[in-house]
């Protein structure tokens, strides 16, 4: 028997993660990851939550979560890749031309 | 009992794989350990009974997408990351006002819903009942992510194709 | 049931003309300008003729409500027409002589620019003018007030490009604004206190009103300050200065509106306002002694003058000096007719003087001037009646009305009656030296000479040089002969009854002026008995021997003004500079004007220029007002040049403000969600 509570807190804290994760690092690839990282924690909470109401809605919204993540994943690297050839790196601070 | 054991066991596997993320500087382990993480919440899906999801989350995510992510790192000879000069704005503001964020939602959802308790397998997600509503009740939602998928698909294509062949193509 | 004599059609009709040739004239020939215009101010005069010829019949006031205007509240103040004796009276000088001025111009200003304009002007003038006259509110009378004003002011600058008529344009309308407040602030207290500017109801609520004694008191204030508007717009002291200077317009301008018509307004004013001053004695006897004054004042710089339209501007401000000491001592009635009969022979005096300036090529000094008699004979008769006129010699017009205002000025105080004697033998004085000057003698000027000699006067512009002195074309000496008929006969309706007459002028306008206070016992409304003649019931000869007496001594004062400027500048011309020279400085000082406009200038003019450059200019226009938008476009400036910074093309900026921006919206959700 485990509180609900303690299935929040774990999605809370893996999204916290996630968003530190963006903030603080450089490589653009692990920018990414730590998106995967906050998506991951919300589905937890989704799961949880259909769970404590007896929904499978929930679960179904988790599967369509996971499609859109693996959609954006797929094209979020391409631009990755295409970032890469023409900039030569990976350093998201680098590639700064849209300012004033 | 063992419920909650379990259930701490991989949570805290969960976190460590999450702060290992943060900290490793190199992005191979970073995605590794982000593979730690699907995995271990793979099993806390498990315990609240969505085996459909759980399953999906191996197969997905970190069958297929991390597998992705890994192809990346290979293709692109990441390095390990330089120290540049970052953003005050988002080490000031940011991590600061997400930790707010984040631990006033804790305790909110801590005081709404404490007192509700979830056993082992609450809500069981077979493949049937699962398949069943998303051809009957989500039918709609379910086709227009396909049709997602087929343009994300083109767009990686596009995106990621080579710029010779573009070239090639101009100079005729 | 009073008939509806469309009133509205008299100021309205020159309203018409104005237009039309205001907004077409420009294309129009002179002759189409010329026709429309005289068309216009014509009909207006056959309008005002049609209506005198009913008026016996009428309900003395005639009121003819033609439109609303301000309805609110209580206060109510309408487009409509108030006829009675007075106000027809003023018409037929208005548009009388207003029609035989416009005759004139056509003939004056038809080599000059800007032709249609001046038509338009005037035509103009002549609305605003005969709407204050019919005007049945004060409010209306305003409006027409200040309108004359404004013609006056575009009048006087008709050759704008000249310095001195644009300056000079400028001080009239200033000086009169002057004049104007004052105005207001009477019309102000007249709508605090009596809730309306209708003539009906503010006379019928101070009717009742006993006179205030000692001084003080509301009626004594409005009329006070009705006093400062009439002292702005009929030239008296201490706002008299814009008169001269308004010389610089063409002369027929000068002839109408600073001459018969708008420079009367303010004693038409007083004396449409003779409820409110018969009973604040206070404000009558500043009155008097204004008009005193100013008649003295304006007459003794009279006789220095060497120019031949300042002598006569000199002259206008001293005439209306009397016609205010008439006002003062209660004689409206014959301030009134001597505003008519000032009409005819200053109107004249000074269309006569245009003539003359037209005939010597535009000099208007009297001292190139000389010897004219026999070269501009009908100009010269015409203006000789106009002179005997003036000087008040009998059985000319000028004599009747100045006589019944010296003796009315007696019956109150005998200084009045001392001061505007000798006024009137410098009137004659200087008028003869001017008729002596220009007239007699040999010429002096150089209009003679050749050809090509153009005006070497003052130039403005009206210099012709087709050399030689030559009369006036028959459209401009026509006027200048009914002009002169009139002002041989105008008088003639006002013989009093020591002369044998029975003052049927007076008798006419007394249903106007009858609720005086200062009238003697039998007053009787509304029936024409003269309250002359109960004052001489008791001992009409006496009294009439007494006034033949005073009347004896003013044609003797006329004489000797003429016998004094006959031998100063007839027989002996060297005399007038030897006086001069002998009595120096305060010579110079009348010659100057007594330097009225320069201490006006020191006192007023320079600290106000000097304070509107440094307060209003520099302290708030640019300082405050163009430092203001300056300053916010500037501070919109650096707002968006620090705000700029924000796009920085750095994604972990950007995300770091995402993160801020959805905590703060997380924790208000739930602060407002949890309380």
């Amino acid at each position: 028997m485990v509180p609900i509570a303690y299935y929040l807190i774990l999605s809370g804290i893996l999204f916290a993660c996630g968003v530190t994760g963006f903030l603080i690092k450089r490589n653009i690839i692990s920018i990414f990851m730590s998106i995967e990282l906050m998506l991951n924690g919300v589905n937890l909470s989704f799961v949880a939550f259909a769970a404590q109401w007896h929904a499978l809605s929930g679960q179904i919204f988790v599967f369509f979560v996971m499609v859109v993540a693996a959609a954006e994943a797929a094209v979020g690297l391409a631009i990755i890749i295409a970032v890469y050839r023409t900039r030569e790196t990976l350093n998201i601070d680098q590639v700064d031309l849209l300012k004033l | 009992m063992t419920h909650l054991i379990v259930f701490l066991l991989f949570g805290a596997l969960c976190v460590a794989g999450a702060v290992n993320l943060l900290v490793q500087r190199h992005p191979i382990n970073s995605a590794l350990s982000l593979v730690v993480v699907m995995g271990s919440l793979a099993v806390e899906y498990l315990l609240l009974g969505a085996e459909f999801v759980a399953a999906v989350q191996v197969i997905v995510y970190a069958g297929a997408i991390m597998v992705l992510f890994v192809f990346v790192i290979m293709l692109l000879n990441a390095g390990e990351e330089e120290h540049t000069k970052g953003s005050r704005v988002a080490l000031l503001f940011g991590i600061p006002g997400i930790l707010v964020a984040s631990v006033l939602i804790g305790w909110v959802l801590i005081e709404r819903t404490g007192s509700h308790l979830l056993w082992a397998g609450a809500l069981p997600g077979a493949p049937r009942t699962i398949g069943w509503l998303l051809f009957h009740n989500f039918l709609l939602p379910f086709e227009v992510t396909s049709i997602l998928v087929l343009i994300a698909i083109m767009g990686a294509v596009v995106l990621a194709s080579h710029p010779d062949a573009d070239q090639g193509k101009k100079e005729r | 049931m009073t008939p509806n004599l469309h009133l509205w059609l008299i100021p309205v009709l020159p309203l018409v003309g104005a237009a039309i040739n205001g907004l077409f004239g420009k294309k129009f020939s002179r002759q189409a300008v010329a026709g429309v215009a005289l068309c216009f101010s014509g009909a207006a005069l056959i309008k005002v003729l049609t209506v005198a010829f009913t008026f016996s019949s009428l309900a003395k006031p005639h009121v003819e409500f033609l439109a609303p205007w301000i309805r609110s509240g209580n206060f109510q103040a309408d487009f409509s027409f108030y006829l009675d004796q007075l106000s027809l009276v003023m018409l037929l000088v208005v548009t009388g002589v207003g029609f035989l001025i416009h005759i004139y111009s056509v003939g004056y200003i038809w080599e000059e620019g800007g032709f249609y304009r001046f038509f338009a002007y005037l035509n103009l003038f002549m609305f605003f003018m005969l709407t204050l006259v019919l005007a049945s509110n004060y409010l209306l009378m305003f409006i027409g007030w200040e309108g004359v004003g404004l013609a006056s002011y575009l009048l006087i600058g008709f050759w704008f490009t000249k310095d001195s008529a644009a300056s000079a344009g400028k001080k009239a309308f200033i000086v009169n604004r002057i004049g104007d407040f004052g105005f207001l602030l009477a019309l102000f207290l007249l709508i605090k206190h009596f809730g309306s500017l209708n003539f009906d109801q503010v006379f019928s609520s101070i009717s009742p009103l006993s006179a205030e004694t000692g001084g003080a008191g509301l009626l004594t204030a409005i009329g006070l300050l009705l006093m400062v508007g009439a002292a702005g717009k009929s030239a008296q002291i201490p706002l008299y200065v814009w008169l001269p200077d308004a010389m610089e317009g063409p002369t027929p301008v000068s002839a109408l509106i600073h001459a018969a018509t708008m420079v009367t307004a303010g004693v038409y004013m007083v004396s449409r306002s003779h409820v409110i001053f018969e009973r604040a004695p206070m404000a009558l006897t500043v009155v008097a002694i204004v008009g005193t004054l100013t008649a003295l004042f304006a007459a003794t710089i009279g006789i220095t003058q060497t120019d031949i339209k300042k002598v006569l501007a000199y002259s206008t401000v001293s005439q209306l000096g009397y016609m205010f000491i008439a006002c003062g001592v209660g004689a409206f009635s014959a301030a009134v007719f001597h505003l008519m009969t000032h009409a005819f022979f200053k109107g004249l005096l000074f269309l006569a003087a245009g003539s003359v300036i037209h005939a010597v090529s535009g000099e208007q000094d009297m001292r190139q001037m000389g010897g004219l008699r026999t070269k501009i004979p009908w100009t010269f008769w015409t203006m000789t009646i106009a002179t005997f006129a003036i000087a008040g010699i009998p059985p000319f017009a000028g004599f009747f009305s100045k006589d019944e205002i010296l003796w009315r000025a007696y019956q109150s105080s005998w200084v009045y009656w001392a001061i505007g004697l000798f006024t009137a033998f410098l009137t004659s004085f200087y008028m003869f030296r001017l008729w002596f000057m220009t007239f007699f003698g040999t010429y002096r000027g150089t209009a003679e000479d050749t050809h090509g000699d153009s005006s070497h006067g003052p130039d403005h512009g009206h210099g012709h040089g087709h050399g030689g002195i030559h009369e006036s074309p028959w459209v401009m000496v026509g006027p200048l002969v009914v002009l002169a008929v009139l002002s041989v006969t105008g008088g003639w309706i006002g013989v009093p009854g020591s002369l044998g007459g029975d003052n049927r002028f007076e008798k006419f306008l007394s249903p106007v002026f009858h609720s005086s206070i200062a009238a003697s016992g039998a007053e009787s409304h509304g029936v024409a008995t003269p309250p002359e003649k109960e004052t001489e019931s008791p001992e009409p000869q006496a009294s009439h021997s007494k006034e033949l007496i005073f009347t004896g001594i003013s044609v003797f004062a006329g004489i000797f003004g003429f016998l004094l400027a006959w031998q100063l500048y007839y027989r002996d011309p060297q005399l007038p500079q030897k006086i001069a020279a002998s009595l120096g400085g305060l010579y110079e000082a009348v010659v100057h004007k007594y330097y009225i406009d320069e201490l006006y200038a020191t006192l007023f003019v320079k600290p106000l220029i000097a304070g509107s450059a440094l307060i209003l200019w520099h302290g708030i226009d640019q300082n405050v007002i163009d430092a203001s938008l300056d300053n916010s476009a500037h501070g919109a400036n650096q707002v968006s040049d620090s705000a700029r910074h924000m796009q920085s093309g750095n994604l972990r900026s950007y995300a770091g403000w995402v993160a801020a921006g959805a905590a703060a919206v997380i924790v208000y959700m739930i602060w407002t969600g949890t309380r």
